[in-house]
């Protein structure tokens, strides 16, 4: 061939239609506009919205359901799942009393290993046993449920604690301790994700296992840490609940918490499909999640529509992020 | 000649000792996974014959039967759903907002609305779930997740958050459905016996039957083989929105009111009882004949746990959660070493 | 005589993916009663034609013409439906369920109350397949069989539909030569019926055996329709590259050039006894530094396997591998590529590349743990890796941070190519390196491997283009039913010889599988 035209074939693609590039754009940025736009409206037609004690109060709810949706925007960048989140704080949550007595960061630490291990077990289920994380984690939920249940006779019992008080309730220079600690924690998986290997292992299995494999990734290996980090910081959340409530409640705490994390990741732009984290776009996620109840609630709409409302929001926000690394 | 001819013996002979033993593994783990809920079952059965003098008697039976009717209506749509490759996990509240809506119809409209108006709104809720999936191309878990959410929202809501518990009337005739006998039997459990039998005629007799195999063994395949891979899925999803429908008006009527947190839990126990009856998670196989083994099988064991005095009722959902994952785990690698 | 009946008339259809223009004002007609060739490059656009008759892909423009009333079918069972069966190279059939459920799926015999009549099913599946030289009990599972019988259980279900039209995408690819036969005595009986038949083959012999006519698909445009009898072998791959005749044939169809010089070095690749229940049957391969071994036979006969095998992603049941005299640790990719093994896998979009990460990522995954510090990812020197390879192998991207799943199919391989070379291996495994990518790519890698092999690596080379393994290789090994059957070296190497090796094996041992 002495011809130098380029094989039509060869040529890098032109860009894709422009239906396809606005579509791409309210994956990405839509969770922001939204963000954006709800601020605005409650800003508008809400006098207290931005007084300090309205925006800590907003910032010490939203802290829990982020620190679960850091693990599980992980998880789901594997192409996994973890529905056994609200378990795994119970069972942080009922751990807490008994250890309290040691000193509570023994009592930390204590739940939090038990959250790890729960994490562990989900871990080798997937990734050795080869069970698919959906029914592993279902399993977890029910089981660790009813192992926190049967711990504590499925009593809340008080935790009278200064330390642990602080901790949930008290404030740093005007932010909430709750909310520092998610922000502190958020820091840590966006270096993890972005800067290591690990954080480059996790969405190279999640987009593409068998090539992983084929690369000689260390997958199973790389599976079991992600659901152990779930399991950690669901316990974290679990015992940031517990100090702010001041009770560890196992039959209660992190009650369907699995949907709110799930919905927060995939509001920010993650496909359920995995190869993808995005965990600023999951911060606004959670955020624009809190704001909606908030919301809501703000405007006495019940419960049982509430619940519809969230329904409608997860299958949307699903429908929007499917099939985007299908070409 | 260069042609070097292969050195070890002729590889047919090679080849058929290995090949037989590994299909003979096979043979005997697709027999131990069919028929390991009717093993552990018969193993059940005389344990606890043994341990509790009270545990053999008719009446005792009829109690673990009549205390799992509801599961066994929800196992066999769970079965057809499994098989088709996806999941439903709405079937619990999809059962509570039946229950709620036949104490409800019942009370405003009477029976022929207390039987109907349940039947068709889950029917619905199927058909949503069905479409998502199907049409809309979303993962079966997350959609029915989130069905799972806003049918317990509608439960709520019809019932003002739990607090108006409305009563079935005490001479509406739907109440005969959940409290009458036929036959020495009582009704809800003929239902139940009903939908396996002719969930098991479907399945195995039919061309829908034959396609739910084909749609769950590989998507692709039954799409370029012409069949209507999204009708029958959207059919499954309602098929088992439908059996939970009717699982909860039956619970309603013999109970006399509808509650909103029935059926919590549930579609983890139908699964259960799919998993143990030899059906896999992944789609592609499995039969009613095991699911209706896992349902009596785990009606046994909670019958068991009851008899046993263990200090608080938590134990119920740790044994079965327990029992679940020793099962799930069995099966997964039994499947691995199945391995044709 | 009377104008033979035009069946299907495909009126300038284009289709464009993303952007990409696939097919570009493509006609064809298709009569009754003839057997019609459709051959081309990979990428020529064969599939897509097809798939756009079938009902999986719906036209951007132009007209499907079906028994004289355009048609435009929504989905796969429209068209089948309306009598279009086809039958695809991938054996598009449900594993797990039985023979006879697979060849009456969607259409089963009812018998009382509009059940199915499953004894009557069994003994009318055990019927049909007997006419397709297939002896096995129907009530075994799919997956229990031998690819080709699977295949020939695949073309029963087609060709007993009572279709107008039959559609066969490479058919006897998993078929051996008594099995092709079989399929052409099939073949000329539904031209008799007046049934048409759309035959896609990249094998020109069975072109001129069974067809009438031919037409030529080049980059997505159709460049030739005419009479097999009109065409030499020559003129046709002289038509499909779309170079002159005399260049062809002075030149040869692949890129490769003579054979290496090996002197008497000791093999860096051994493997031997690789064993899989069903899958491989004591296979041995030895490999020598600059050595290109070609991996030769039918699809299903364990191509993929031995080389997964030797790589560690195939469970065995027994078998040794060493490299460099030292055994490798089976059933760990890692311990492979840390030994110097590299292997580009078979399907490039399912095992190879992670469509959403971007090129840089895909080249830097498998050397991450070179590449990095502490568990940190040293990015300067990921740049600066992925830059020399990216100008090296000429990938073309808009740059290192475009998605690999946007590019061609040839830049994909090249990106994967270079995954494997920036491990700097000893030994290559190339599954299939030029399957689904253009002409200039398959060129550009064929040369590579050339040098590669030049510079003194090992190369294991699969192909399903038979021509590619006969030209590339120094010496094939020949394999059916996943057991070696023999090796060629130098002269011996020819496309007859490697399938007289295949049809011998088949005569020997069919009575000992039947």
């Amino acid at each position: 061939m002495t011809t130098t035209v380029a094989d039509p074939a060869e040529v890098v693609r032109p860009p894709a239609p422009r239906r396809e590039v606005a579509k791409a754009w309210v994956r990405d940025r839509g969770v922001y506009v939204a963000l954006g736009l709800l601020v605005l409206y409650n800003v508008a037609t809400s006098e207290g919205f931005l007084s300090r004690a309205n925006i800590n109060l907003n910032l010490i709810q939203v802290a829990v359901t982020l620190i679960v949706s850091l693990g599980m925007a992980m998880v789901i960048g594997t192409e996994g799942i973890d529905l056994s989140v609200g378990a795994t704080m119970a069972i942080a949550a009922v751990l807490m009393p008994d250890y309290m007595g040691y000193g509570l960061p023994v009592a930390i630490l204590v739940a939090v290993a038990a959250g790890a291990v729960v994490g562990l077990i989900n871990g080798l289920l997937i990734a050795v046993v080869g069970v698919q994380p959906i029914v592993a984690t279902l399993i977890m939920l029910v089981t660790g449920r009813a192992m926190a249940n049967v711990y504590s006779n499925g009593q809340l019992t008080e935790i009278f604690d200064p330390a642990l008080r602080t901790l949930g309730t008290g404030s740093t220079l005007g932010v909430p301790n709750t909310a520092l600690v998610a922000l502190l924690l958020t820091a840590v998986v966006g270096v993890v994700v972005r800067r290591t290997t690990f954080g480059r292992r996790l969405v190279a299995i999640g987009g593409n296992l068998e090539a992983s494999t084929l690369a000689g990734l260390p997958v199973r290996r790389t599976l079991i840490t992600v659901y152990v980090v779930s399991g950690l910081l669901a316990a974290i959340a679990g015992v940031l609940y517990t100090a702010r409530t001041g009770a560890a409640n196992p039959g209660q705490i992190g009650d369907l918490i699995e949907l709110a994390a799930i919905t927060a990741v995939v509001v920010g732009g993650t496909p359920l499909s995995g190869g993808r984290v995005r965990i600023l776009a999951t911060v606004a996620g959670a955020l624009l999640l809190q704001i909606v109840f908030a919301t809501l609630t703000r405007n006495n709409v019940d419960a049982g529509y509430a619940r519809i409302f969230q329904a409608a929001i997860i299958v949307g926000a699903v429908y929007l992020q499917r099939d985007r690394t299908a070409s | 000649m260069s042609q070097e001819l292969a050195p070890a013996a002729p590889p047919s002979t090679q080849a058929t000792a290995v090949d037989a033993a590994a299909d003979r593994q096979s043979r005997i783990v697709g027999l131990v996974q069919r028929s390991a809920a009717l093993i552990v079952l018969a193993i059940a059965l005389l344990v606890g014959s043994v341990m509790y003098s009270q545990f053999a008697e008719v009446s005792n039976f009829r109690n673990i039967l009549e205390s799992r009717f509801s599961l066994g209506l929800i196992a066999v749509g769970m079965t057809f759903v499994i098989i088709s490759g996806g999941i439903d996990l709405s079937v619990g509240s999809v059962m509570a907002v039946s229950a709620v809506l036949t104490a409800w119809s019942a009370t405003n409209y009477g029976s022929v609305a207390a039987v109907v108006v349940p039947l068709a709104v889950c029917a619905v809720i199927g058909l949503v779930n069905g479409l998502l999936i199907a049409r809309g191309r979303l993962a079966p878990f997350i959609v029915t997740l989130a069905t799972l959410l806003g049918a317990r929202g509608l439960a709520l809501k019809i019932t003002d958050e739990g607090t108006t518990k409305q009563l079935v009337p005490d001479d509406a005739w739907v109440l005969n459905l959940g409290r009458a006998d036929v036959a020495g039997l009582p009704v809800p459990i003929l239902f139940a016996v009903a939908a396996f039998l002719v969930g098991f005629v479907v399945l195995n007799r039919t061309r829908f039957g034959q396609s739910v195999f084909a749609v769950g063994g590989s998507e692709d395949a039954a799409n370029l083989m012409g069949l209507p891979v999204r009708r029958i899925k959207v059919w499954v999803y309602v098929a088992s929105a439908f059996l939970a429908g009717v699982a909860g008006m039956l619970v309603a009527a013999r109970a006399g009111t509808g509650e909103v947190t029935l059926g919590q839990g549930i579609e983890l126990q139908a699964i259960a009882a799919v998993v143990i009856g030899g059906t896999l998670l992944t789609g592609g196989s499995g039969g009613l004949g095991g699911t209706a083994a896992g349902v009596v099988l785990l009606g046994v064991i909670s019958n068991l746990i009851n008899l046993s005095d263990l200090p608080n009722t938590y134990y119920q959902g740790l044994v079965s959660g327990l029992f679940l994952l020793v099962v799930v785990v069995a099966q997964t690698l039994l499947a691995r070493k199945k391995r044709t | 005589m009377d104008e033979p009946t035009v069946v299907i008339d495909v009126r300038q259809v284009s289709k464009r993916f993303l952007g990409v223009v696939a097919l570009d004002q493509v006609s064809l007609q298709l009569r009754a009663g003839e057997v019609h060739a459709l051959i081309g490059e990979n990428g020529a656009g064969k599939s897509t034609l097809i798939k756009l008759i079938t009902g999986v892909y719906q036209a951007d423009d132009g007209e499907v013409v079906y028994l004289g009333n355009p048609v435009r079918f929504a989905q796969p069972r429209d068209a089948q439906a309306a009598g279009i069966s086809t039958i695809y190279q991938e054996i598009n059939l449900i594993p797990q369920v039985s023979v006879a459920r697979n060849l009456f799926l969607g259409r089963e015999p009812t018998g009382r109350g509009g059940l199915i009549d499953l004894p009557r099913m069994n003994r009318e599946a055990t019927e049909v397949v007997k006419r397709y030289g297939v002896d096995v009990d129907v009530r075994r599972p799919l997956r229990e069989l031998a690819t080709g019988i699977q295949q020939m259980v695949a073309i029963a279900r087609a060709v007993e539909s009572d279709a107008k039209v039959v559609i066969m995408d490479e058919p006897t690819s998993s078929l051996e030569p008594r099995e092709v036969d079989q399929l052409f005595a099939v073949i000329d009986q539904l031209r008799q019926r007046g049934v048409a038949v759309l035959y896609v083959s990249h094998k020109l012999a069975e072109v001129f055996r069974i067809c009438d006519r031919v037409t030529v698909l080049r980059d997505g445009r159709r460049v030739h329709t005419g009479p097999v009898k009109d065409m030499t072998r020559l003129s046709l791959i002289a038509t499909m590259l779309g170079r002159d005749v005399a260049d062809v044939s002075a030149h040869g169809t692949t890129s490769f050039s003579e054979e290496h010089d090996l002197g008497d070095r000791a093999p860096v690749l051994r493997a031997s006894g690789l064993t899989r229940a069903h899958l491989l049957h004591g296979v041995a391969v030895d490999v020598r530094p600059g050595e290109v071994v070609g991996l030769a036979g039918l699809l299903g006969s364990g191509r993929s396997e031995t080389a997964k095998a030797i790589f560690g992603a195939q469970p065995l049941d027994a078998g040794e591998v060493h490299v460099d005299g030292k055994q490798l640790h089976l059933g760990r990719p890692a311990a492979a590529i840390e030994a110097g093994v590299a292997l580009l896998p078979e399907d490039r979009k399912a095992e190879g590349i992670i469509p959403g990460l971007s090129v840089r990522e895909n080249i830097a995954l498998a050397a991450l743990p070179r590449m990095s510090r502490g568990g940190f990812v040293a990015q300067k020197q990921i740049d600066g890796v992925v830059d020399t390879f990216m100008k090296r192998l000429r990938i073309k991207a808009s740059s290192p941070d475009q998605k690999v799943g946007e590019l061609s199919g040839g830049n994909q391989q090249k990106v994967l190519l270079a995954r494997l070379l920036c491990l700097n291996p000893k030994v290559l495994i190339l599954d299939e390196p030029t399957r689904g990518i253009d002409v200039g790519a398959k060129a550009e890698v064929q040369a590579l491997i050339d040098e590669l092999a030049g510079n003194g690596l090992a190369v294991l080379l699969i192909s399903s283009e038979l021509s590619e393994v006969v030209e590339g290789s120094d010496s094939v090994v020949v394999l059916r039913d996943g057991a070696a059957l023999g090796t060629l070296r130098g002269k011996d190497i020819s496309e007859d010889r490697i399938m007289g090796m295949i049809a011998e094996a088949a005569s020997d041992t069919r009575t000992a599988h039947a």
